[in-house]
Formats: C-alpha cells, structure tokens, sequence
C-alpha cells in the first residue's frame, strides 16, 4: 500500500506541475516557478502562524497569495527599470529570507520543519492521512493534489484558448479584449497552488525540476500545444515510477531520484527528438552532404 | 449598434493623445480624425511614437491624456470592429504551432469566454489563408516558414479577425518583393470593401504608390492629410529634423514617384 500512496502522490504532483509547467517554458517564465516555490515559504509559516495548525488549506490559501505577491512585486520592479533577472532574484531570495526568519522565530515553540519544506519526503506521505467521519481515507496530500488537480484542469480547459493566445501573442490577446493580467495571474495563482501542494511529497526545490525539465523535454518533441501538454504529463509520470524505481533499488531520496529520472528522459529527448534532436540534425547534415557531392 | 454609429462616427477618433515611458514622452497631444475607407500611412523616424500610437489607440499602454473612440465608442467597447497585426518580431515563431492555428487565433475575440474554436472557425480560417496566397502551407509549423510568409500568416489572422478597423505594426518590415506585392493587393481589397486601414510605414519611396492619406509623426503630430498635400519635402523636413542626409539620398527616387503620380 506504501509503495501505492507514494507512487500515486508522485503521479498527481507529475500531472499538476507538467501541465503548468508546459505553459511557463513558452512563456519563457521558467524561473517565475523557481521564484514562486521559494517565496511561498512565508506565506505558510504566516498562515501556520495564524491558524496554529499544519492545516493544509490554509496554508495552501496563504502561499496562493504569497505566489500573487511574488508574481506583482516582479512586475513592478522590472517596470520601474530592475533588470528582469535581477527583479526575480531580487523578490524571491528576499521572501525566502523572510520566511526562514519566521520559520526560525517560531521553531520554539511549533513543530514545522525547515528541511520538510524545503526538500519534502514523499515516504513520509501515508503516514499523514486524513479521517472523514471516522474512517481513514487516505494519505492528505494525495486529496490535496488531486484537488488542485482538479482545479488546474478545469481552469486551463474552460480557458484553453485564452492561456494559449496570452502565451504566443498577448498584445493581440489585449486587442481582441482577452483579460491579459487576469489570466496571467490566474496561472501564477494555479503555479502557486501546485507548488504548495506539492511541498509535503518533493519539496519546494524539486517542485521546479517538475515544472520546467518534463515541459521542457515535451517542448522537444512537438509541434503542438495541445501535444506538448500531453507529453508533458507523460513525462512527468514516467519519471516518477523510473525514479522510484531507482529509489528503491539505491536506497535513495524518492523525490531526489524522481528529478533525476526526468532529466534522463530530458536527455533522451534531446538526443533523439525527430525535429530539435542532436542524432536528426546530424543525419539531416551528413544527408544534405551526400546530396551536394554526389548530384 | 455599430452598424449604425459607423455612418455617423469616424472609425477613429483621437483627441489629445499623450503617452510617456518613465517621465519621458513619447507622444505629445496627438488628435486626429480618420475617414472611413481610407488607407493611412503613419511615417517618422525612429522613435516618433508610430508603434506607440497603434498601441494606445488599441488601449495596450497606458495614456497619460486624451481619449480614443472607435466608431463613437471607448475602444475597449468595440473590440470585435478592430483588427491588430503586432510586429513580427513581438511574438515568438518557436511556439508549437501551425499556421492554420495561428490564423485561427484572429477569431478567438469572437468566440466570447468559454467557446471553443470549432470547425466553423477553421473554415474561415483556411479561407483567409487561401487569400494570401498560403492554403499549402496551413499545417506547417509556423519556425518552418520564411519571414514573407509569417507575415502573410499574421495578415490572414488580421483578415480572420473580420474587423472594420485594422491596425498594421510595419506589415513591411523585412518581406520580399513577393510578399510585398501580396499585402498591397490585400491592403487595396479592404479598402474596397470599406474598411479603414492604419498602417506604420518605413519606406519613404512607396508612400505615394500605397496610401491614400499620411499622418507624419515626431511625438507630436506634424502633419496629417491626403497624401499629395502633405506628403512635401518641406514636411518630410520638418519631421525627420536633423536625419535629413537619409531624406536626400532618396530624394530622386521622389520625387519620381510624385512624378508618376501626376502623370
């Protein structure tokens, strides 16, 4: 059953993070993930802090608002002038700090783990499990995921065609009277939500290689949007059985070779993609040779 | 309803226009009025604001004063009577997708908040495709295609977007002589069908050939008429300042065209 929930939990934090992801990488906001998964950490300790339990909506619902403010406080410096890859190293480097000083001021007295946040421990997931009316219905993050699962698809499916145009042309977007801002806030919003409830199973670091690296690799292989998601989550799900598997085998961090499992098929993708791949490119060259030598 | 202001409200109306980036501006109190049917050529140098102007009329940037109306009407109220062609370079043609589904972007206005484009939209789309030329290439990912032919790809989705008003960011800008020719038989057939045509303009020597009427432009509006009464030396002058050695290279070429103009 362990191997399972595990399994199971890794799947969703897959399926979340590959769709959003798809979406970051072409609107070239790969490091908005990496900043939103650092700078949520205040938002949790603030809501741990008011609520006074590891409450699990709460705390998603204070990291959505601290993704916004992340996504805002980029916005504003890189208008007023900050270089834009400075503006995001800036803000979420900031929050962090922010955050380790609340985390460190309240460890006294409350039992929040810095490491948990940061890295995660997807063994630990079935420990935690959540009781409906009595009986035990499952490990808490696999409702949370699934939940946000939920969310992110039918907020992506009812708006696909918005996501998409902002993505590829947002000044027609803004012309044809699409909500540009809105719709850019809605995915940081989602990218948040992801982000938080994924914190538990891989951590904030690893959240980033789930966003970007299956995305990325999907990128490779597709001339589609609608393509590129799918194969995005593929992917993602893939690496996840792979780096449990590997996990199992080393007796090594879950989430640690998860990431790694993804990279491999990144690498993969890049050597062998029939259009962007190093072998296609080199057989093109070496057939447009022959052709020129032998007419 | 639109269909009746558009009889007795210009399809643009501006009136003290002024847009700045970060204290400096970039457009100072621009007002004119466009008749309808008409082709407009928006010239100056670099950095008069042409770009600017299309995207505060759109409503993209923010303008420090003035107002805009499209056919009577705040901008933002007539979206589907607009149609918008950004410069190519503003998107990126990596993006995974083809050319039939970039064309069919033009009809996402129309579809409202949660309808889906569908086999209707793709029709329309294949047609605005065939009208410039490119049906063959609707499948082709769009990073495959030469610069004239992303262009055309952006002028069908301007022609799928059905609009009274088009707005055209340098649709010029960096095409072949083919493809050059097929966007101003383009321009000439929405102009027969009655719609109202803006377009930033670069090469001062087809001025003549393609525009009904100028609006010269140097952060403030300098001129704005029929083409042969405003396009003149003396005004080209005025607007292009000191970066008049570029002016008189091309002065013969003309001086020319104004020649065969009235002959």
């Amino acid at each position: 059953m362990t191997d399972f929930w595990i399994l199971l939990t890794g799947a969703l934090v897959a399926c979340c993070c590959a769709i959003l992801g798809s979406f970051l990488v072409l609107r070239r906001m790969s490091l908005i993930g990496d900043a939103i998964s650092h700078s949520v950490l205040p938002g949790i300790v603030i809501a741990f802090m008011i609520s006074g339990s590891r409450e699990s909506f709460g705390m998603l619902l204070g990291a959505s608002v601290l993704g916004l403010i992340t996504v805002f406080l980029i916005q504003m410096f890189q208008q007023s002038g900050v270089q834009s890859d400075a503006a995001i190293g800036v803000v979420f480097t900031a929050l962090f700090a922010i955050g380790v000083v609340l985390v460190s001021l309240n460890l006294r007295q409350v039992d929040l783990d810095l490491d948990c946040v940061l890295y995660g421990e997807i063994a630990h997931v079935h420990w935690n499990t959540w009781e409906l009316f009595g009986t035990d219905v499952g490990p808490k993050a696999v409702w949370m995921l699934g939940l946000t699962l939920l969310i992110i698809v039918v907020v992506i499916g009812l708006f696909y065609k918005q996501f998409k145009l902002c993505s590829f042309d947002p000044a027609l977007a803004a012309a044809v009277g699409i909500p540009v801002a809105l719709f850019h806030y809605l995915l940081m919003g989602l990218v948040s939500m992801a982000t938080v409830s994924s914190f538990e199973s891989v951590g904030a670091i690893l959240v980033v290689g789930m966003l970007i690296i299956p995305a990325s690799a999907a990128y490779l292989l597709t001339d589609k949007l609608g393509h590129m998601i799918v194969i995005s989550v593929g992917i993602g799900i893939a690496s996840t059985f792979l780096g449990y598997g590997a996990a199992v085998i080393l007796d090594a961090s879950i989430a640690g070779c998860m990431v790694c499992a993804a990279l491999l098929l990144f690498i993969v993708a890049f050597l062998l993609s029939p259009s962007h791949g190093l072998l296609a490119r080199y057989l093109r060259r070496r057939r447009m040779q022959e052709q020129t030598i032998q007419p | 309803m639109p269909e009746k202001n558009s009889a007795i409200h210009a399809p643009l109306q501006i009136t003290g226009l002024s847009v700045a980036y970060q204290k400096k501006p970039v457009l100072r109190n621009v007002s004119f009025e466009v008749t309808e049917g008409e082709l407009i050529g928006v010239i100056g140098p670099n950095g008069a604001g042409k770009s600017t102007l299309i995207k505060a009329a759109l409503g993209l940037i923010p303008r420090l004063a003035g107002e805009v109306k499209v056919y009577g009407k705040p901008c933002n109220q007539q979206r589907q009577l607009i149609g918008y062609v950004p410069q190519r370079e503003s998107v990126d043609w990596d993006f995974p997708t083809n050319a039939l589904d970039v064309v069919m972007m033009g009809r996402y206005g129309h579809l409202g908040w949660f309808r889906r484009p569908g086999s209707k939209e793709k029709e329309i789309a294949m047609e605005c495709l065939s009208k410039v030329g490119m049906a063959d290439y609707a499948t082709r990912q769009i990073s495959q295609l030469s610069g004239g032919q992303q262009q055309r790809v952006f002028l069908a989705r301007a022609l799928a977007q059905d609009a009274k008003l088009y707005f055209m960011d340098e649709p010029f800008a960096g095409v072949d002589a083919a493809t050059e020719k097929a966007i101003i038989s383009l321009l000439q057939e929405l102009k027969r069908s009655g719609k109202t045509v803006i377009v930033v303009h670069h090469d001062l020597a087809t001025v003549k050939e393609y525009f009904d009427s100028v609006l010269l432009l140097n952060v403030e509006l300098q001129e704005f008429g029929l083409t042969n009464e405003v396009f003149t030396r003396a005004n080209l002058q005025r607007t292009y300042g000191g970066r008049l050695s570029f002016l008189d290279r091309q002065d013969d070429e003309l001086l020319l065209l104004s020649g065969q103009g009235k002959g």
